[in-house]
């Protein structure tokens, strides 16, 4: 008599079912255990520039007046760049997904996860030996004609190294990662939705408007988010294209500094106290990729009807 | 059978009836044309340059067609022409910088890709080799085989380590662990790690190997162990957005044949999402082999060859870029210097440029095969 592999007490596979989904969590509380291990240690390792005498920190007057410059200008370039990038990201992403003739789509989507594939260090000299002397012309224009909104107040650098050279490349930079992860959700959109609307007599705006964009709006915030956190640790592009300073609201002026570029172009050179400062400073801007994160997390959990596990 | 006669087709010499109402064939070419003699008109008015001009076109041009549009065919249809302008401007503004960039590396890049550069480190290479070179007008010396040795080990140690525990906490995430704390939790601090700026994940390795083997401990593993902090999450969202799209009545029907669930998993839901997976690492890979920012802090900067990993400084191919912009080796005759950055950046994008098109292929020939 043949045994029923159907019946046969512990049948094939319960071990494998038991290893697997063992290492599937261990994998899981692998990555907590690390996420802890960097929170606790940038903590411990920057506890001394918080205790220390006012006095001895940069700039010579507490912590808080040294971290809150760059912080502005870390918020400021990646406000730059998102405002940038996300409508062109988007529109990128409608044109694979939904304009562009079906047999180009799939190379055009090469054509942008290329620029994903780009180093920051290779914008960064772009925008430093290329982008920046090209843009000193648009800016003596935006001088001249908005000049009387500090955000464009004189003198203008001539170097082009300002904060919105840094936030242009920071745009480039984050657009391809808001266009392939918005692309790849639009591209999901049921097709039956789409066709619905199409029967119904939508243009394909309208069509657009009423069955893929409300499928991706979770999709769209995380793309967004996470170009935001790209925009707001990136340190490479920043370092090599801004001429830092002191904060200023001028965004075409040499000036200004982000956490990340600070502590590239200070750690290698830093010990004792300073060292300590520059990973409060990393600290600072963990803390504040956390906030933003959990802003998105949020926001999408309150969308999770769209999500395609149901 | 339905006998109805049809109505006799309109004559050629009357408009026919579906395409009433609707622009003629030139008009949008037209506005185009008026856009461009308008737009040259109006930058000449402010010296003329080819950037006001290609603005002044293209805004002439959407905003004419789009008017032409709504007058002739209404409202609706005013509008949906408006944004196919819009996303087709969006993406070829976007393709300006890539463009730029691609021909700027290739212009600069091709000049210093000799064999010197490709089989020699700059072990030896000083500031008076580069004024010498100059001074003689020979070819540069000296090159990046180096940088190229440690970026690929380097690059390789975090890809192994990153995407088995990456794919196993997805799938952790969205097979074993719907709804239970763990995995919200898991999910949570996944998205926490994504916004991990890449300097601070650099720190951390060199701090938590400092720990271990004394302070300073700067070599090819503790770049890995950055990368990898760098990498894990976007291998764990990429894939868990895939698994997450499986459909459920795959994994239904797979149960209900009496499938054992990893068996399932293995079988059925990881090769249907095997090809948005593979696009997930790629990226992964890609944003961390070009990473510039921990290399730094963690595994220095080396003239030297070291194919180990585990011991001694190791050069990455940003991080010799960066060097040798910032800081010249000769600061007098910066020329030869900028020839091997631009060399090493068209080195490190057809690098990024394999790997893309590998994955692609691999993605191509596992996926399943769709109605779309």
């Amino acid at each position: 008599m043949t045994t029923n592999a159907l019946t046969k007490p512990g049948g094939s596979g319960r071990t494998g079912d038991k290893v697997f989904s063992t290492a599937s969590m261990a994998a899981g509380i692998l990555i907590l255990v690390t996420l802890f291990a960097v929170a606790l240690f940038l903590f411990l390792q920057a506890i001394p520039a918080f205790t220390a005498d006012p006095a001895e920190v940069s700039g010579g007057k507490g912590f808080l007046s040294y971290i809150w410059p760059i912080v502005i200008g870390t918020v400021i370039a990646a406000a730059i760049a998102i405002v940038l990038a996300t409508p062109v990201g988007l529109g990128v992403a409608l044109f694979i997904s939904h304009y562009a003739p079906r047999r180009l789509a799939a190379p055009l989507g090469y054509v942008i996860d290329l620029l994903a594939a780009i180093p920051s260090v290779i914008y960064g000299i772009w925008g430093y030996l290329v982008l920046a002397p090209v843009l000193v012309p648009g800016y003596e224009w935006l001088n001249a004609n908005l000049g009387f909104i500090p955000l464009f107040g004189g003198p203008v650098s001539q170097t082009g190294k300002t904060m919105l050279t840094a936030g242009i490349v920071l745009a480039v930079m984050v657009l391809p990662i808001i266009t392939s992860l918005s692309r790849e959700i639009f591209l999901q959109t049921p097709g039956l939705h789409e066709e619905a609307a199409l029967a119904l007599g939508a243009t394909r705006w309208e069509m657009i408007r009423m069955s893929v964009l409300p499928f991706a709006r979770a999709g769209i915030i995380s793309a967004v988010m996470l170009g935001l956190g790209r925009a707001l640790g990136e340190t490479m592009a920043v370092a090599l294209v801004l001429s830092t300073g002191n904060l200023i609201p001028s965004l075409i002026k040499s000036g200004n500094q982000t956490i990340a570029a600070e502590i590239a172009l200070n750690f290698p050179e830093a010990f004792g106290l300073r060292m300590s400062e520059l990973i409060a400073a990393g600290l600072v801007l963990f803390i504040i990729t956390l906030a933003v994160n959990m802003v998105a997390r949020w926001i999408i959990s309150r969308h999770q009807e769209f999500s395609g596990a149901n | 059978m339905s006998t109805t006669t049809l109505t006799p087709t309109p004559t050629p010499t009357r408009r026919n009836r579906l395409s009433k109402g609707r622009l003629p064939r030139w008009a949008i070419p037209a506005v185009g044309l008026a856009a461009l003699i308008l737009g040259a008109a109006g930058s000449t008015l402010g010296g003329f340059s080819v950037a006001s001009f290609l603005i002044y076109a293209a805004l002439l041009f959407v905003v004419g067609a789009t008017l032409a549009t709504t007058a002739v065919e209404g409202r609706r249809q005013g509008t949906n022409s408006f944004f196919k302008y819009l996303v087709v401007g969006a993406f070829l503004l976007a393709l300006i910088p890539l463009v730029s960039v691609l021909y700027t590396v290739l212009e600069r890049g091709l000049p210093g890709m000799t064999s010197d550069f490709l089989f020699h480190s700059m072990n030896g290479m000083t500031g008076a080799v580069d004024n010498e070179t100059v001074a003689a007008g020979t070819p540069v010396l000296g090159g990046a085989y180096h940088a190229v040795v440690g970026t690929l080990l380097i690059t390789l140690c975090s890809t192994v380590i990153s995407v088995p525990v990456g794919m196993l906490a997805a799938i952790y995430l969205v097979e074993y662990g719907q709804g239970k704390m763990l995995s919200r939790g898991i999910t949570f601090f996944v998205d926490v790690m994504t916004g991990i700026p890449s300097i601070v994940a650099g720190l951390f390795a060199a701090a938590l190997f400092g720990l271990m083997f004394g302070p300073s401990t700067r070599m090819g593993i503790v770049a890995a162990v950055a990368l990898s902090v760098l990498m894990i999450p976007t291998v764990v969202r990429s894939t868990e957005e895939m698994l997450k799209i499986v459909p459920n009545e795959l994994r239904e029907a797979s149960y209900a044949l009496g499938v054992r669930k990893w068996r399932t998993i293995t079988k059925v839901v990881i090769p249907t999402a095997i090809s948005g997976i593979a696009s997930g690492v790629t990226l992964a890979i890609a944003r961390v082999i070009g990473e510039t920012a921990p290399i730094l802090v963690t595994a220095g900067l080396a003239n030297s060859i070291n194919f180990n990993v585990f011991s001694n400084w190791m050069a990455t191919l940003p991080t010799f870029i960066y060097y040798q912009i910032l800081n010249p080796t000769s600061p007098t005759n910066i020329d030869p210097s900028a020839q091997r950055a631009w060399a090493a950046a068209l080195l490190l994008i057809i690098m990024v440029m394999v790997l893309n098109l590998g994955a692609r292929l691999i993605a191509r020939i596992f996926s399943p095969k769709t109605g779309r």
